[in-house]
Parts: C-alpha cells; sequence; structure tokens
C-alpha cells in the first residue's frame, strides 16, 4: 500500500478545494493588479525621464550611436513596409467610403472623411501597434535576454546607468521613429486614396481633394498629431523596456514577458486615444 | 585616472547579513566580519551554490546588505549619485560568465567604460585597448564578438575590461572557473602581476584583489589571505596553514581526490 502511495503513477491525494472567488472579489483583484502595474510602469517612466533629461549631454560618443541605431530600427528599416501599409490603407478608405458617399451624393467629403479616419485616428494607432509588433517585441526579447545573461550587473559594474544607455536611446529612437513614420504612412495613404478614388472614376481633381484636405485640417491636427505619436513611441519604448528589464528574467520567462508588454501596451494606446480624442472635442 | 590610495581598509563589513541578487529577502550569508586591507589578495571559496557571486556583488557594492554595515575605501557607499559613480570607478568587478556585449567586438567591449566616462581622447582610448588586448593575449580577436570566443578567453576580456579604468579593488568571480591548465597558469600569473604592480596600472600601483573559488589548491601561497563561505558562514583565515588545519569547512575545498582545473 505504501509503495503503491509513493509512486509517481499513484492517484493525487485530494485536498479540499480552495473555496471558489465570487465575481466581485476577482474583479477587485484583477483592478488592483492593474492598478499595481499601472504604478509601477509609471515609476518606470518618471525614473527613464529624469535620467533622459538629467544626462542628455552625458557620453554623447556613446549614447549619440545608439540612439541613430534605434533611429534606423524603428524608422527607416520599417519604410518599405509602411508604404505598402499606406497603400493598403488609402484603397481600404476610399474603397469603403466612396461607395457610401456616392449613394448619398456626398463625395465632397472624401478629403474630411480621409483628414479624420486616417490624420487623427487610424494612421497614428497603427503606425503605433506595427512599431510595438515589429520593434517593441524585440525590445523585450533583447533586453530581457541581456538581463537574464547579467549584462544589466556588466554595466552598473562599469559605472554605466543601464537606463541610460539601454532605455534613453530606445526613448529617443521609438518616440521620433514613430512619429516620421505615422508621418510617411498619413502621407503615403492620403496619396493611394486619391489614386484608388480616381480608378473608380470618382469626378473629383486632385486639386479639389487636397483643398478638401486643408480645408479639413487645423492647426490643432499637426500639434495633436505630433504629440500622439511622439506619446505612442514613448509607451511601446517604456513598457517594452520595463517588461525586459524591470526584474530579473530567466530565458523561459522572456516569452512571457514580451506578452505581457504588447497587451499592456495595447490598453496604454487606447487609453491615449480616448485622451486625445476628448482634447480634439474640447478645444 | 583614480582617486588618491588611502590607507583605509578597501572593504570593511561588520556584523553584515545579506539576502540574494534575485531574491534579496533570502538569506544569503549572516553575520560576515571581513577586513580587506589595501594591497591584499584574498581567495573566497565555496562549494557551489554556496553564494560565492551574490557575496562577490556585496563586496562590490552592487547587493545592499540586509543589515550590519559596509564600508568601502573607509566610507560607506555615497547616496549622491555623482560620489557614487567615482566610489564605482575605484572598484573593478569581472563575471564568471564575462558578461560582454555581444552586439560589441571585444574591443568596444573593452574600450566601453572609457569611452562612457570619458576617459581621453579617442587616440588615448585606442592606445589604452591596445595595452590590455595585448596583456590579455586578445589583440587576433580584436573585432571579433564575444560570442564567437570560447569562455576562457572572453573572461580574459572581461578582465581586460574591468581593468580599463585602472580600478584599485578588483573582484574575479571564479577566474579558474572551466579553465585548462594554459589558462589556469595565464591566471595565476597574471594576478600575481597585478597585486605586485604592473604597468596597467598608474604608478605601477598594487591592486587590491577578491577572487572567488570552488577549488582553493591552486590558489596555495604564502602571500594570500582566504575565506570560506559554507552553510551562510563566511569564515576568514589567515594564511594557507590556517586554510588546511580549517578542518571540516574546508575540506571539500581542498580535497585530493577531486581533479585540479
Amino acid at each position: 500500500m505504501q509503495s503503491e502511495l509513493s509512486s509517481p503513477l499513484a492517484a493525487p491525494v485530494l485536498t479540499p478545494p480552495a473555496a471558489p472567488r465570487g465575481l466581485s472579489e476577482r474583479l477587485a483583484r484583477r483592478v488592483f493588479r492593474i492598478m499595481l502595474a499601472t504604478q509601477a510602469v509609471g515609476a518606470f517612466a518618471l525614473i527613464t525621464l529624469a535620467v533622459l533629461l538629467r544626462k542628455f549631454n552625458a557620453a554623447p560618443e556613446v549614447i549619440q550611436p545608439l540612439i541613430r541605431q534605434q533611429l534606423y530600427r524603428a524608422g527607416l528599416r520599417l519604410l518599405p513596409m509602411f508604404l505598402f501599409l499606406a497603400g493598403a490603407l488609402g484603397f481600404l478608405i476610399i474603397g469603403q467610403a466612396v461607395v457610401a458617399l456616392q449613394k448619398i451624393g456626398a463625395v465632397g467629403y472624401l478629403g474630411t472623411i480621409m483628414v479624420v479616419v486616417v490624420v487623427r485616428e487610424l494612421g497614428p494607432l497603427l503606425a503605433a501597434v506595427m512599431v510595438l509588433a515589429r520593434v517593441g517585441t524585440a525590445n523585450v526579447v533583447e533586453l530581457g535576454t541581456a538581463r537574464a545573461l547579467g549584462e544589466v550587473e556588466g554595466l552598473e559594474a562599469l559605472g554605466i546607468d543601464p537606463i541610460h544607455y539601454l532605455v534613453v536611446p530606445r526613448v529617443v529612437g521609438l518616440a521620433l521613429g514613430t512619429f516620421s513614420l505615422t508621418v510617411y504612412l498619413i502621407i503615403g495613404a492620403l496619396a493611394s486614396g486619391y489614386l484608388w478614388a480616381f480608378l473608380q472614376d470618382v469626378p473629383l481633381l486632385p486639386g479639389d481633394y487636397f483643398r478638401q484636405l486643408a480645408g479639413a485640417l487645423r492647426g490643432l491636427d499637426f500639434v495633436l498629431l505630433a504629440l500622439k505619436t511622439g506619446a505612442f513611441g514613448f509607451v511601446i519604448a517604456i513598457v517594452t523596456c520595463y517588461h525586459g528589464l524591470a526584474q530579473p528574467l530567466r530565458l523561459e520567462e522572456v516569452s512571457r514577458a514580451t506578452v505581457r508588454a504588447v497587451a499592456q501596451a495595447i490598453v496604454a494606446f487606447v487609453v491615449l486615444d480616448a485622451l486625445f480624442i476628448l482634447i480634439y472635442l474640447l478645444v | 585616472m583614480s582617486a588618491a590610495i588611502t590607507t583605509d581598509p578597501v572593504i570593511e563589513m561588520t556584523n553584515v547579513a545579506a539576502g540574494t541578487m534575485r531574491h534579496p529577502e533570502t538569506p544569503l550569508v549572516a553575520d560576515v566580519n571581513w577586513t580587506v586591507a589595501a594591497g591584499e589578495f584574498w581567495v573566497v571559496a565555496g562549494l557551489g551554490g554556496a553564494g560565492k557571486s551574490d557575496f562577490l556583488m556585496l563586496a562590490a557594492g552592487l547587493l545592499p546588505p540586509q543589515r550590519g554595515r559596509c564600508r568601502w575605501f573607509g566610507a560607506p557607499l555615497p547616496e549622491l549619485e555623482e560620489a557614487q559613480l567615482e566610489f564605482r570607478l575605484r572598484v573593478g568587478l569581472g563575471f564568471d560568465g564575462a558578461h560582454l556585449f555581444n552586439e560589441l567586438s571585444l574591443a568596444e567591449n573593452v574600450a566601453l567604460p572609457l569611452r562612457y566616462h570619458e576617459r581621453g581622447s579617442a587616440a588615448e582610448i585606442a592606445a589604452r585597448v591596445e595595452q590590455l588586448l595585448a596583456w590579455t593575449e586578445l589583440t587576433p580577436w580584436a573585432d571579433r564578438s564575444p560570442g564567437t570566443l570560447n569562455r576562457n578567453w572572453q573572461k580574459r576580456a572581461g578582465l581586460a575590461r574591468a581593468l580599463a579604468l585602472a580600478p584599485e579593488l578588483l573582484l574575479l568571480d571564479m577566474p579558474l572557473n572551466g579553465a585548462d591548465a594554459q589558462h589556469s597558469a595565464w591566471w595565476l600569473e597574471a594576478l600575481t602581476q597585478l597585486t605586485t604592480g604592473h604597468e596597467l596600472l598608474p604608478d605601477r600601483r598594487p591592486v587590491t584583489l577578491v577572487v572567488t573559488t570552488n577549488d582553493l589548491r591552486p590558489w596555495e601561497s604564502g602571500s594570500r589571505r582566504y575565506a570560506v563561505l559554507r552553510d551562510r558562514q563566511f569564515t576568514p583565515f589567515t594564511d594557507w596553514a590556517a586554510v588546511t588545519a580549517g578542518g571540516a569547512p574546508v575540506k571539500e575545498l581542498l580535497a585530493r581526490n577531486l581533479p585540479h582545473h
């Protein structure tokens, strides 16, 4: 009997299950965990900002090449994919809008729709999601691996601030890269939008189309576009660097950290986007 | 390049208890009373899992103690970042896994602390890196990524990088771990040179050295100091004779039936 029980194939000893948690308790725990995660990422963002400001000109020979490298990764290298996306986005929006607008004789609003959809909403959000997928995930893996291999301790031992060396170049590179890519995406989508409208025989001259665009754009659009895309890039950098660096990871934990970072960054995009919609409505 | 040498102990621990790097609340060692004087060569021994690497991080000021008093160069770890940096540059640390940056070449790894802390012009930094790589016999692989070299050479690169800023205190984690006879002989000779004064160091100033090991035998010498880390206890010994008479705590670390590195 004893040997049967000690065998690995023996039936496990049943222990009384924990009392099931009520819906409200589970919800409260979830909210509490979200608050803790927000607090931790927020603290990391503040520390990074402080280092960015305090060491703005420190070690330029080391940091500037790293920033250029990040700009290339989060900007130039993604340009071909973004030009393809711009073409597809213009086609999708114009393709759908022309059919709907022609039914009600409102083709004259094509430019306005492009501004509202592409410039204010879809362009920045799509660009941010693509940068998160292509660069943000790589950040978590790289930094998580670096942490797991002890590179952070290596930097600290050399008197090099890991935030300054590993995070600041990514923050600057991703903020500028996301902004630049969004601008290219928007310009490409607006241009391809007209091309698809032209191919669908919409009676709209290029001059009229761009007059519609110019009429629908406000000065505030340019300011908020710069702020929003910069903020998206900042969020991508902070959330992914936090999950890669904030705690010592074992190599097998890196993939889970990546999934968490993507989920949190997308939630942050939605919250930020909602804030910017409020600003559009209030100003 | 470095602050003036003082007559204060280089490391002074009084009733120190510490956790591990990964879990700071988990006890690693307790009641450590240890003084390292300038120019001494300490060998800290312990079996696998005894916490030697974490203890070295404690000695480097990278792991805060749970309790007790730690002082370096006669003062506690500075709280202000600038002062802490000054302290950090007086301490060199070589890791068991070298912890080099694979996106940089060997030469760039060695140059990194010099370039980051702006210690000289580009030509001066290049000359210093060349000197360090030549001494560690790494010149032929200067432009290679660390990942393409075996562990023995990576460790030498880690030593070169730790020496780049000419530290006064050098802490090396398991330098002989996995080293073959040739590399072991090189390390023992190189470390002896550093403790007796070497041209790599300003004014041939001897460096204060602490190394960790899991086998005390290769480190036998009349001039070195020893300590054993076992069962969360840190036991210093005055000399090699005291080690060999140390009984149970050092028995496994001197076991004659164990093969040499």
